[in-house]
């Protein structure tokens, strides 16, 4: 089992920053990646000089952003656009930050998928199952979702639930894409993409970026924010059915139960301590598959859990606070590990939960990872 | 008769036997012949012991529905005609899971657990696709 416990409040993140998304066709990533890093050095309040580390994901090319921002580090990573890079990113900038590797790192991340009309599927991304038709990552969760229904009963109008829930609290973030307000009834009545799923389970596809800045817990009592620690760490892949394209005949459960005992344990808390929940929702299902693997709700029951408002900002366990992938913004989970530190410092507004002390990212992919963050 | 328009299989070393036994009706998965590991799609070692002695094995073509989803939306303009169109995914008795299409299934009838079985559908001279029909 794999064991990140050295790694405890070790590392902090001490900035963080955001574009406004959308369709922005005048501009292209590293615009979009240089307005984000402007973001999170101005919240910092460091000497962007001081940047050593950088960590780009989805950046057609890391020396180019480097340029860009006039930073030459000692340390570089770059990752591909894949959703499941965020939290495989951050945790990488934290070994390499207590590994003496680097003392500051800033991680960007940029998506131009909007305005450049990507699909997600076909030809793209071409799979050995294209002469049947299959393709795209919906296509996979469609068929996980149509599994759970069949195993356990549960419905798309519990489904409907997780799609509800994030539309209203983008509804209360300023950010966010989507702004109308929907229901149940809308989501069951929303275009067939793939069914079982429909529009309103798909991430929205549009343009932004984020920035994070990491450092050492010495380091971060110099700066302008209060750190929010990096407390729990875990990480498992499920690499057996990759020709299947993000597809786990189990929804992840065994990766994710290996996953919460690391990350609780590292941290020293359990699924009832998490204030607020930020859960990778590339599709509405991977919540629900989410919340049964970390043992917030028992196998199969997901369903029942997420009705009545039990995802929404005043219920049982506010998730993606910010909308999320599905209504905020398409960042690959690197706007939710953003939402989570603003949650921590009390800096949401409507959306803030109050007294948010702990709050759990999850990534259920085939590169599933979680954080814990709490406050400094 | 117009062109088929829906992708081909990239036929390399590794998948031609596949779809040489395809072409006679025959559905076979890699098999090692050192640890017997079964599977799909074809790798270059064993993904179980990496020995590089491997063979195809021809199975009974009978399996159990996984899962199935229906397409309402064509990534490929081959397949707009089509919507919608089902895609199923048939765990294989032998183990390995196949993603295909359900063919002669009554609309509402098909269930996961299902019983299914092997048909083909020559689709170009050189090209055959393995498809599933409820067992009989």
């Amino acid at each position: 089992m794999s064991d990140f416990r050295a790694l405890k409040d070790k590392v902090a993140v001490v900035g963080v920053g955001n574009t406004r998304y959308g369709n922005f066709p005048e501009t292209d990533d590293y615009g979009l990646g240089a307005d984000a890093f402007r973001a999170a050095v101005a919240d910092c309040g460091i000497n962007k000089n001081e940047i050593d580390g950088l960590l780009v994901c989805r950046i057609p090319y890391y020396a180019r952003m480097g340029e860009i921002l006039g930073i030459s580090p000692r340390w570089t990573i770059p990752l591909p656009p894949h959703g499941r890079m965020a939290s495989m990113g951050i945790i990488e900038a934290v070994a390499a930050l207590e590994a003496g590797l680097c003392k500051y790192v800033a991680l960007i991340y940029a998506n131009i998928g909007r305005s450049r009309r990507v699909n997600y599927g076909g030809d793209e991304s071409p799979n050995i199952w294209d002469p049947w038709g299959y393709t795209s990552p919906g296509a996979a969760h469609a068929m996980m979702f149509q599994r759970h229904m069949a195993l356990y009963g549960t419905t798309t109008r519990q489904l409907a639930e997780v799609s509800v829930a994030f539309r209203r609290h983008a509804c209360l973030n300023p950010d966010a894409v989507m702004k109308q307000p929907i229901t149940v009834d809308d989501h069951e009545n929303a275009r067939p993409i793939v069914l079982p799923l429909r529009l309103l389970d798909y991430c929205l596809i549009n343009d932004g970026a984020v920035c994070m800045i990491l450092t050492t817990k010495d380091r971060a009592k110099d700066l302008k924010q209060t750190p929010v620690m990096i407390s729990g760490l875990g990480a498992r892949e499920a690499f057996h059915e990759a020709s299947l394209s993000n597809f786990e005949r189990d929804f992840f459960y065994p990766q994710l139960q290996e996953i919460a005992a690391d990350t609780y344990g590292m941290a020293g808390v359990g699924p009832s301590d998490i204030d607020a929940f930020m859960c990778y929702d590339n599709f509405a299902p991977t919540v629900l598959f989410s919340l049964e693997g970390l043992g917030f709700c028992p196998r199969g029951e997901s369903g029942r859990f997420v009705e009545g408002g039990t995802l929404q900002v005043g219920g049982k366990l506010p998730t993606n606070t910010d909308g999320g992938h599905l209504s905020n913004s398409y960042m690959q989970g690197w706007a939710l590990n953003v939402e989570a530190v603003r949650q921590i410092r009390g800096e949401c507004g409507a959306r803030q939960v109050p007294d948010c002390e702990v709050v759990q990212f999850v990534a259920a992919t085939p590169c599933s990872r979680s954080i814990i963050y709490t406050r400094g | 008769m117009t062109a088929y328009d829906k992708p081909l299989p990239k036929i390399d070393t590794l998948t031609r036997p596949f779809w040489e036994l395809a072409k006679d009706h025959k559905l076979a998965v890699q098999v090692c012949n050192e640890c017997g590991d079964r599977h799909f799609p074809a790798s270059p070692v064993c993904p179980r012991c990496l020995s590089k002695d491997q063979g195809w094995e021809v199975v009974s073509g009978r399996g159990t529905l996984f899962s199935w989803v229906t397409f309402h939306r064509a990534y490929w303009g081959g397949f707009a005609r089509d919507l919608p169109y089902d895609v199923c995914m048939v765990e294989l008795d032998e183990g390995p899971l196949f993603v295909s299409n359900l063919v002669d299934a009554a609309e509402g009838k098909v269930a996961v657990g299902d019983r299914v079985e092997v048909v083909f559908e020559a689709v170009t001279d050189e090209i055959t696709l393995p498809k599933f029909k409820p067992a009989s």
